[in-house]
């Protein structure tokens, strides 16, 4: 008897008790409240969550989508990762990609912002034309830039022709196809740096810089031990989210390469994807999400971790 | 004394002379590079098969052909794209305002147990890749019958964590006694947030607004797998059909359409450049 919960108020959950127990004004308050997050909560709850849990018992599982259920095989799908030579490629790609993309950009983004972080006529003008490549539709763009790398004709011959050097088969030759990405990433994600870093230089105060050319340090000293080290955060910052991007590559791919030929230009996502809704091996390219969730979780805490040790305020 | 002074002080102006020249070398140079594929573009896509066909290439067409344009409009259903894009962009960036500015003045505004907990959650999501939902969402909506509908292109992105935690920061700078006085005068929280707090972060809103306005106008990957016929495609899956007709349309016919995409959001960001841009650096010096 005594356990039955209807029996005693008293074991009501405490929540429900403390909203019968609360005045009208206070029910209303929650109401509102409960209201007003609801959307947001159903839409996080149906697209975010809920897949999260879906997508980790897909990867334990084989299934093409079109007979009613998917077949349990628990961790097939992982241990075949590991011995599929194309993952590996995949992983090598994006990696090479990013890194490739990132250690150009954050040099010259660092050295634009260093020429565009003083009183300058037409300061606005530059700032807004280098950051313009940075918003624009990436399949347009691929389009584009296919056409400038095009072997024969492309504006990209120009300059090598001038040297005397041959034009390389951009997106055909296996060798190019990650060289001729990183130069598109660089494009497009330069001005964007280039403006993170600006923000970075205007907050570091004046006074610092007085005070050490008091004590006689010179142009490069300045720059050594007041700007990089404060700098440091930010350029942190940059490294984290230009991997976590270069990991959601896919649009350029998709119109440019395909990620051919013979998977040289093949990254994460466009992997995912052709194993999804092309190859229909879902079990697969949920266990690839998986691991992909897993390693920008891990770069995130990585980040969290550094950055409370980096920051000085 | 009184000269040597004068050598050093002419000297300084002439080091700051050659500083600034260099400067202005150096983003000139820089911005002749980043602004060249956008010049490559328009002048390819007025130029007639025998120049594009030239290298060296030339520069300027001899003859503007704005008849590349209405080939390109008409080899593919160009006009469904644009309204499809234009519809779902449209769709999708109001739904996201009214829902993270709804959940942000909840957090900002109402007292509610664990209320910090909660918006925790809503943080975390922004951790999660939206990659990993591709399978998942693809199979709900098959369950709901949305796929190859515009509903299906819009409502999985319609929830707002950056947009939430935007407007929050934005709403909890607002005077207190504005909405007290509200309340004296019998308004409820949906007349507040309608009438107040909107009103006066009107500046954030718009700059939230063109975000989502450039970030949906550009989205490729899920509008690519929840579509699946022609009609329903937006601009940028639309290229491809171009890309695909490669046989008959020439490099000047790619270029045309590819402007025909990136126009809207290019003249969105030329007028709205400094906003867009300080939105941008102010956000990532906070965070």
């Amino acid at each position: 008897m005594g356990k039955n919960p209807f029996a005693k108020p008293a074991s009501q959950p405490p929540f429900l008790h403390q909203m019968l127990g609360l005045t009208r004004y206070h029910r209303v308050e929650r109401l509102a409240f409960l209201a007003l997050i609801a959307p947001n909560f159903i839409l996080f709850g149906v697209f975010t969550f809920w897949p999260l849990l879906y997508n980790l018992y897909l990867s334990f599982t084989k299934w093409n989508m079109i007979v009613p259920n998917p077949t349990w095989i628990g961790l097939d799908n992982y241990a075949a990762m590991i011995q599929d030579p194309i993952f590996w490629r995949v992983l090598w790609n994006t990696i090479y990609l990013a890194t490739g993309s990132i250690t150009i950009r954050l040099v010259m983004a660092l050295a634009l912002a260093l020429v565009l972080n003083q009183k300058l006529a037409g300061r606005d003008v530059y700032r807004a034309i280098i950051f313009s490549p940075t918003f624009t539709t990436g399949a347009a763009i691929a389009l584009v830039w296919a056409w400038i790398f095009h072997k024969d004709l492309g504006l990209l011959r120009l300059p090598l022709s001038w040297l005397g050097l041959p034009s390389p088969n951009w997106l055909a030759d296996v060798n190019w196809t990650i060289p001729a990405l990183i130069i598109v990433t660089i494009w497009r994600g330069l001005g964007y740096d280039m403006v993170i870093f600006l923000a970075g230089l205007q907050g570091i105060p004046a006074e610092l810089y007085e005070a050490a050319r008091v004590d006689g340090a010179g142009r490069w000293a300045l720059f050594r031990h007041i700007t990089l080290p404060l700098l440091s955060p930010i350029t942190f910052f940059l490294i984290v989210t230009s991997i976590i991007g270069a990991l959601q590559v896919f649009d350029i791919v998709a119109v440019m390469t395909q990620g051919g030929p013979m998977n040289s230009s093949k990254v994460y996502v466009y992997y995912v994807y052709e194993n999804a809704f092309k190859f229909f091996k879902v079990g697969y390219a949920a266990a690839l999400s998986m691991v992909l969730f897993l390693i920008t979780l891990a770069i995130t805490i990585f980040q969290t971790r550094l950055s409370r040790r980096w920051v000085h305020y | 004394m009184l000269a040597s002074k004068s050598i050093s002080h002419s000297q300084v102006v002439i080091q700051r002379l050659v500083s600034r020249v260099t400067s202005h070398a150096v983003l000139i140079f820089a911005s002749i590079i980043i602004g060249l594929p956008f010049f490559w573009m328009i002048s390819t896509s007025f130029k007639s098969d025998v120049e594009v066909g030239l290298f060296p290439p030339v520069w300027i067409p001899a003859e503007l052909l704005w008849e590349n344009y209405a080939r390109v409009w008409t080899a593919a259903p160009f006009e469904m794209f644009y309204i499809n894009s234009v519809i779902t962009t449209l769709a999708g960036l109001i739904l996201e305002v009214i829902i993270g500015a709804m959940s942000a003045y909840a957090f900002a505004r109402i007292e509610f147990p664990h209320r910090d907990a909660l918006f925790l959650v809503v943080l975390a999501t922004m951790m999660i890749p939206g990659e990993m939902a591709l399978v998942p969402n693809y199979l709900t909506l098959r369950n709901l019958g949305w796929i190859n509908t515009y509903q299906g292109i819009v409502i999985p992105y319609v929830s707002s964590a950056f947009g939430c935690f935007l407007l929050r920061q934005a709403f909890l700078s607002i005077p207190q006694d504005l909405f007290d006085a509200a309340r004296m005068d019998g308004a409820g929280h949906l007349r507040m947030l309608v009438g107040i707090a909107l009103p006066m972060v009107r500046p954030v809103v718009a700059t939230f607004a063109l975000f989502l306005f450039i970030a949906k106008w550009n989205a490729y990957l899920w509008p690519l797998i929840v579509t699946n016929t022609w009609n329903m495609r937006t601009l940028p899956i639309g290229l491809m059909m171009v890309r695909e007709a490669e046989g008959t349309l020439g490099w000047q016919h790619v270029m045309a359409a590819s402007l025909l995409v990136l126009l809207p959001v290019l003249v969105v960001f030329f007028l709205a450049q400094r906003q867009i841009i300080e939105g941008i650096a102010r956000g990532a010096v906070k965070g």
